[in-house]
């Protein structure tokens, strides 16, 4: 059995459907991610799964059990959240002893745990502190601390890492991974930050207006895009307005907007209308007329711009028909910044099996 | 910082001189050794010491500091109950009736408290009936006080005291009282010196048997401003000053604690 399931969750507020129909199931264990832009629902959903807001719609279960009548404070589940909601009159030690005291635990055995939990967050040495005597990624891990140290079935993150820096982040990334792994207790976490959701998660849940578009591993989401949404919110993609079409060698292939006929992984049968996702690393740019062997997709046309960001420079090439391509290419050429300037001729092309074919 | 112009300063000097010059020469002659407050003696405490043997002053002076103090811990309990209503549930009508006694012109609230007690409460005017008055007056700026104090608060540290396992009972002792605990203090040395800084209010509601400080200076200084006035206006002054300081003092610890 699920550790959490939602069935038809619906909230309503006035007229407003901030989250419709929304069903999943998390697994113990598991490291689960709501992604999706601002205002999609995700911190509803969570405060709905907290306690703090009731669904209009729909079942919450914890361990096969209705939620709906027990309180937040007899959840067996704990929140992180946004702006860590440090008590500022306790001292980061009674912080973290707090959801022990409320437990009722011994004063000894709350005393190892949060030694214990203190130090497994690199914070043992702050234990004094008060939470406006420390940095804000402190302040992060003490709030994490706070969550995991009495054990919740359930910790529920919400963008928990959204006020630090990104180098920070990135290390705070690998921590949570590692503390996941550590203490098993299963997460919920909400970003709408795409890379830290495929960075983080066993599974992706990715949201709009209220709904689930898709729900799958990280993979597979940025690799099979379910539907527009997904392919254009997760990465960078270059979308292509396509229809299925018969080939002459009697393989399908796909019509697309601007590019005529191009082979390509189309699944769906001749006539079907939808958008080709083809990722900008799949896109080879070659200059002038190199690289002829065994692309099946081939385009001239001149780079138009280009966004470096060091390991890699993802160029805009626009094709001499004037339809616009996002090609990406690592700078993996010693001494080279990078391989192309605005204005050169080059070549841009694809394997047939690149890009996945979204039907409408 | 930057220096401030020369008219500027000279500006806020002459204001402040405004302020507090008439204060301090209150506080000169009630150190003079003279029954006229018309040229300066000589350094004397004489009238402290009358002051101190005067027996109608003491009583005032007992009446004050008692309604002071039962008027403005009720007003503190209920005061601090309705800032936490208007921040928790703000239904709309709350702020209206808690803060309109305070921008009430006195004279109105006293009339109407008096005709309250007498025909409506058929009360004997005394210290009963002035408490109660110095107790509606003084609510709102509770009230006000407290509720600043919350809405400058995170929402989500009473949530996180409720997802951590507290109930409701243990997350307003253990995080929502010491939170705004400063504030609730500052609001009981509002409320306590705007109680024993009252005059029109008390005025209205106190009889003709109670006496309160500034009834009392009141009813000296129809004759003449006597040296014993000063003298009890002097120490009247230093009351409200420690009690203002430490209110600010409060008021200071928490924007540290806070946020
Ligand atoms: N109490 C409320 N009253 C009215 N509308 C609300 C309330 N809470 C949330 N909403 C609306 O519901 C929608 C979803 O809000 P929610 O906070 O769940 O978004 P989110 O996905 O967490 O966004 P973000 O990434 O910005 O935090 C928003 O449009 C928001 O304005
Ligand atoms: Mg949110």
């Amino acid at each position: 059995m699920a550790l959490l399931e939602l069935h038809d969750v619906t909230r309503r507020f006035g007229d407003f459907e901030a989250v419709k129909d929304v069903s999943f199931a998390v697994e113990s264990g598991e490291f689960f991610t709501l992604l999706g832009p601002s205002g999609c629902g995700k911190t509803t959903i969570l405060r709905m799964v907290a306690g703090f807001d009731r669904p209009d719609g729909g079942r919450i279960l914890l361990d096969g059990r209705d939620l709906a009548a027990t309180p937040p404070e007899k959840r067996p589940i704990h929140t992180v959240f946004q702006s860590y909601a440090l008590f500022p009159h306790l001292s980061v030690g009674r912080n973290v002893a707090f959801p022990l005291r409320m437990a009722g635990l011994p004063e000894g055995e709350i005393r190892r745990r949060v030694g214990e939990t203190l130090e497994q967050v690199h914070l043992a040495e702050l234990a004094d502190h008060y939470p406006h005597e420390i940095s804000g990624g402190q302040k992060q891990r003490v709030a994490l601390a706070r969550g995991l140290v009495n054990r919740p079935r359930l910790l529920l993150l919400d963008e928990p890492l959204g006020a630090l820096d990104l180098k920070l982040r990135e290390e705070m990334q690998l921590e949570l991974i590692k503390l996941q792994r550590e203490v098993g207790v299963t997460f919920v976490f909400v970003t709408h930050a795409q890379n830290e959701a495929l960075a983080l998660s066993h599974r992706i849940a990715v949201m709009n207006r209220g709904r689930i578009e898709q729900l799958d591993v990280p993979s597979r989401i940025y690799g099979f895009p379910q539907n527009r949404f997904v392919a254009d919110f997760i990465g960078n993609c270059n979308l292509l307005e396509a229809r299925v079409v018969d080939r002459r060698d009697g393989e399908l292939g796909l019509e697309a907007e601007g590019l005529g006929e191009i082979r390509a992984p189309a699944t769906d049968r001749p006539g079907s209308t939808g958008v080709l996702a083809l990722r900008p690393e799949q896109v080879r740019i070659h200059a002038g007329g190199d690289g002829e062997n065994d692309q099946d997709n081939r385009f001239p046309g001149t780079v138009r711009d280009f966004l470096y960001v060091g390991d890699v420079t993802t160029y805009q090439v626009v094709l001499d028909n004037g339809f616009r391509l996002s090609a990406l290419r690592a700078n993996d050429a010693p001494g080279r910044a990078r391989f192309f300037e605005i204005g050169d001729r080059v070549t841009v092309s694809w394997a047939r099996q690149a890009g996945h074919y979204v039907p409408d | 910082m930057a220096r401030l112009p020369i008219w500027l300063r000279l500006a806020a000097g002459a204001t402040f001189a405004f302020l507090y010059v008439p204060l301090a020469v209150v506080v000169a002659y009630s150190f003079n050794d003279s029954r006229l407050n018309a040229e300066w003696v000589g350094f004397t405490l004489d009238w402290y010491r009358v002051l101190f043997a005067d027996q109608e002053m003491l009583l005032a002076a007992r009446n004050s500091l008692f309604i002071a103090l039962v008027s403005s811990l009720a007003a503190t309990g209920l005061g601090t109950l309705a800032g936490l209503a208007m921040h928790r549930y703000r239904p709309p009508w709350l702020p209206l009736l808690v803060i309109t006694p305070v921008a009430m012109p006195e004279i109105l609230l006293g009339v109407s408290l008096l005709v309250f007690f007498i025909q409506v409460l058929h009360l004997t005017l005394g210290l009963l009936s002035v408490v109660l008055a110095h107790i509606t007056f003084s609510i709102g700026f509770v009230a006000i006080i407290v509720r600043a104090r919350l809405a400058g608060m995170d929402e989500s540290i009473f949530e996180a005291a409720r997802d951590l396992g507290a109930n409701p009972w243990q997350t307003f002792r253990l995080v929502t009282f010491p939170l705004i605990l400063p504030a609730v203090v500052a609001g009981f040395l509002m409320a306590f010196t705007l109680s024993i800084d009252d005059f029109v209010i008390t005025f209205f509601t106190a009889g003709v048997g109670v006496s309160t400080l500034p009834l009392q200076i009141y009813s000296m200084i129809k004759i003449a401003v006597t040296p014993e006035v000063n003298a009890v206006s002097t120490l009247l002054m230093l009351l409200t000053l420690v009690l203002v300081a430490a209110a600010s003092r409060m008021d200071r610890s928490f924007m540290k604690g806070g946020a």
